[in-house]
């Protein structure tokens, strides 16, 4: 076992009845790092997070989690993991107050009366601790939730898309958390569908119908699919992009705003493609690094060809 | 891991806040067993009176109207109507008219006068044998004492001879027969098998119907610690339960309390825990509220029909005595009977209160057993 590994699983496989939720999952996730969770929706994102925390019994696989046996020290791993689960899960019925103190006393906190008053100031919620949880914004229950599971300081945070529906302030400010959180040595692993926060993350890995399908530094990613593209502008783009698709070397096409990328596997064939295209046209093809975005619709797009 | 008690208690905290903040639930837990108490309690009556009584009066002696007079000042018979031929006594029992038919034949007088036994034929609707069972067993009494007034005198050597066997029937603890003191004390057992099995029946089932069965179970809590955690609270909420109930049973209802009222809260201390135990067992099986509303109701029925509330627990099948000897209402509806009406004391209590406190380890074996400590 290598000490400096927070997370350290191979083979995790899982099956809900007829479905593969997470197929052979192998994943290392370094202390101190904080780790991208992505991939679309039913990709076994929350399957794979709630197994390292012990919710859930893989059906083959081994590992540890903070160095602990995820089949058989769940126990241990639960005192010093948070999980914050996608849903809001905190008990609305319960104030603010209330419910932090509750989750205090579940982990057994001494100074839980401490804890609670520090988290509240810390959330800025001093004043609101006698509102009920059901009645907070979007914002401020992602917030909370985040405080709930980071009372008992665990060393270990899995966050299953803590920012899903959460304003662009919030999230920024819910990203300085993080950031802070991991410099003071915390581990976080992080599902997101959001490309900017995974450009965030210290490392991140793709996940589609159950399978890893990258990992790595963002860059790693990027540069592991060998990918050519191409941003268009002009009139029209929509027509355009039409007439684009299934041209030689063409493999995506996506329309960023004012702007399309064309993305394509074979390096020369869309170089030639691009030549031909801009050569006779108003249309300006400027030659771009394919960023995450890119990657991942094209991985997305082949996982569906691929396992579908 | 061993147990804490901080978590059991942080466990007992949040269930009496939702408690408090769930205002509906309160207001049935206390307002239920009241309102039931009280519909029941006056409803369910196993010794009916002023039962409708038809009359075919042939003999306008003076003696077929004592007869009437005694079976009227006997309370079980309201003579309302008087019919004009057999036919017509027939049409009125079929019809459902009338409870009972009164035929006193012509010669009732002559005959009686005579020293001849007369008959008297009394025709009862017995489709429901619990309707009319006391008021037959009131009526030889009842005739006898009343014609006895008028044969007296010179009469008096046509008294009718007493029965050859002379059978005293002596109705212990409930001389009166009032059905209250049955009815009532059982009905504190069924409302609180309703009450406490459906609210923590609903406790589990509604943590994952939130979501926050999966935060409670990403925390280190134990399955010990959360099921009896959440039980605590309904053990209270029973005692004041059972104290409105038993109020209204003294106040309003009259019913007697012989025993002592320790022995009592006891015995329902026992009764409820063995009642939330089962609840939340159901509540950790069950996917949804639902099915555990179902299951609730699974258990709710035999408890009612086979415990000896609703029939005589001696007058069921061998079988059926075995199933309700397993229920623990059975065995709570004799503690109260006998601590309320009998002043049984611990001795006597002692083999209805063990079977009660091994249902309840039972269950909690099972709930424990059953517990998800996984999401799977």
């Amino acid at each position: 076992m290598d000490a400096d590994l927070a997370i350290d699983v191979t083979g995790l496989n899982k099956h809900f009845g007829d479905k593969h939720a997470v197929r052979d999952l192998s994943l290392q996730v370094r202390r101190g790092e904080i780790f991208g969770f992505l991939g679309p929706n039913g990709s076994g994102k929350t399957t794979s997070i709630r197994i390292l925390c012990g919710l859930l019994r893989p059906d083959s696989g081994r590992g540890t989690c903070l160095g602990y046996d995820i089949l058989n020290e769940a126990a241990s791993i639960k005192r010093e993991v948070g999980y914050m689960t996608q849903r809001f899960s905190l008990w609305e019925d319960l104030t603010i107050r209330e419910n932090l103190e509750f989750i205090a006393r579940m982990y057994g906190m001494e100074d839980h009366r401490q804890a609670v008053a520090s988290a509240l100031d810390n959330l800025g919620l001093t004043g609101r601790q006698d509102q009920l949880a059901g009645t907070l914004s979007g914002g401020w229950k992602q917030r909370l939730s985040l405080a709930a599971c980071m009372l008992h300081r665990p060393r270990l945070l899995l966050l299953d898309e803590p920012t899903a529906g959460v304003d662009p302030k919030a999230r920024r400010d819910f990203w300085e958390e993080i950031n802070e959180l991991a410099a003071g040595g915390i581990t976080v692993l992080v599902s997101t569908h959001y490309m900017d926060e995974a450009e965030r993350c210290h490392r991140l890995a793709y996940l589609a119908y159950g399978r890893l399908l990258a990992s790595g530094t963002s860059r790693e990613v990027v540069d592991a699919q060998s990918l050519t593209g191409f941003e268009v502008s002009g009139p029209d783009l929509i027509l355009y992009a039409r007439s684009l698709r299934g041209l030689e070397g063409v493999d995506q096409v996506t329309a960023f705003g004012e702007t399309l990328h064309v993305i394509g596997r074979d390096a020369r064939a869309l170089q030639a493609t691009a030549e031909r295209m801009a050569g006779g046209g108003v249309h300006r093809w400027t030659r771009i690094r394919p960023g995450l975005e890119d990657v991942f619709i094209g991985l997305m797009e082949s996982a569906e060809d691929n396992y579908r | 891991m061993r147990l804490s008690w901080s978590r059991w208690y942080g466990i007992i905290v949040k269930e009496f806040i939702q408690l408090k903040r769930d205002r509906l639930t309160f207001g049935m837990i206390v307002g239920i067993p009241i309102l039931q108490l009280i519909l029941f309690g006056y409803a369910i009556n196993t010794d009916p009176k002023h039962l409708p009584t038809a009359v075919l009066l042939g003999d306008s002696s003076l003696y077929g109207r004592t007869v009437l007079q005694g079976l009227k000042n006997s309370e079980y018979f309201r003579i309302d109507r008087v019919a004009a031929s057999a036919a017509d006594v027939e049409e009125l029992i079929a019809h459902g008219e009338v409870q009972f038919a009164v035929t006193i034949p012509e010669d009732f007088g002559r005959k009686l006068a005579r020293g001849d036994r007369p008959t008297l034929l009394i025709e009862a609707d017995a489709t429901d044998p619990s309707a009319t069972g006391n008021a037959i067993a009131a009526l030889s009494g009842v005739l006898r004492t009343s014609l006895s007034r008028d044969l007296q005198g010179t009469l008096g050597r046509l008294i009718p001879p007493a029965d050859p066997v002379d059978v005293r029937i002596h109705r212990r603890y409930n001389p009166e027969a009032v059905t209250a003191n049955n009815i009532v004390p059982g009905l504190l057992g069924t409302i609180l098998t309703m009450t406490m099995i459906l609210m923590t029946g609903l406790a589990m089932t509604r943590e994952r119907e939130r979501g926050t069965f999966e935060n409670l179970l990403a925390t280190p809590a134990l399955p010990v610690e959360v099921m009896t955690g959440k039980i605590v609270p309904y053990i209270m909420i029973g005692l004041i339960q059972v104290t409105l109930l038993l109020a209204a049973a003294l106040l309003i209802f009259g019913v007697p309390m012989l025993g002592s009222a320790a022995l009592l809260y006891l015995s329902v201390f026992i009764f409820i825990a063995a009642n939330l135990t089962l609840g939340i067992t159901f509540s950790s099986i069950a996917r949804n509220q639902l099915q555990a509303m179902q299951m609730t109701f699974f258990f709710f029925l035999p408890s009612i029909l086979l415990s000896g509330f609703m029939f005589p627990f001696r007058g069921m099948p061998e079988w059926a005595q075995w199933v309700g000897t397993v229920l623990p209402l059975t065995h709570f509806l004799r503690l109260v009977r006998g601590i309320m009406l009998k002043g049984n004391t611990f001795p006597a209590l002692w083999p209805d209160i063990w079977p009660i406190v091994l249902f309840t380890f039972a269950v909690i074996g099972i709930g424990l057993a059953v517990y998800r400590r996984t999401l799977d």
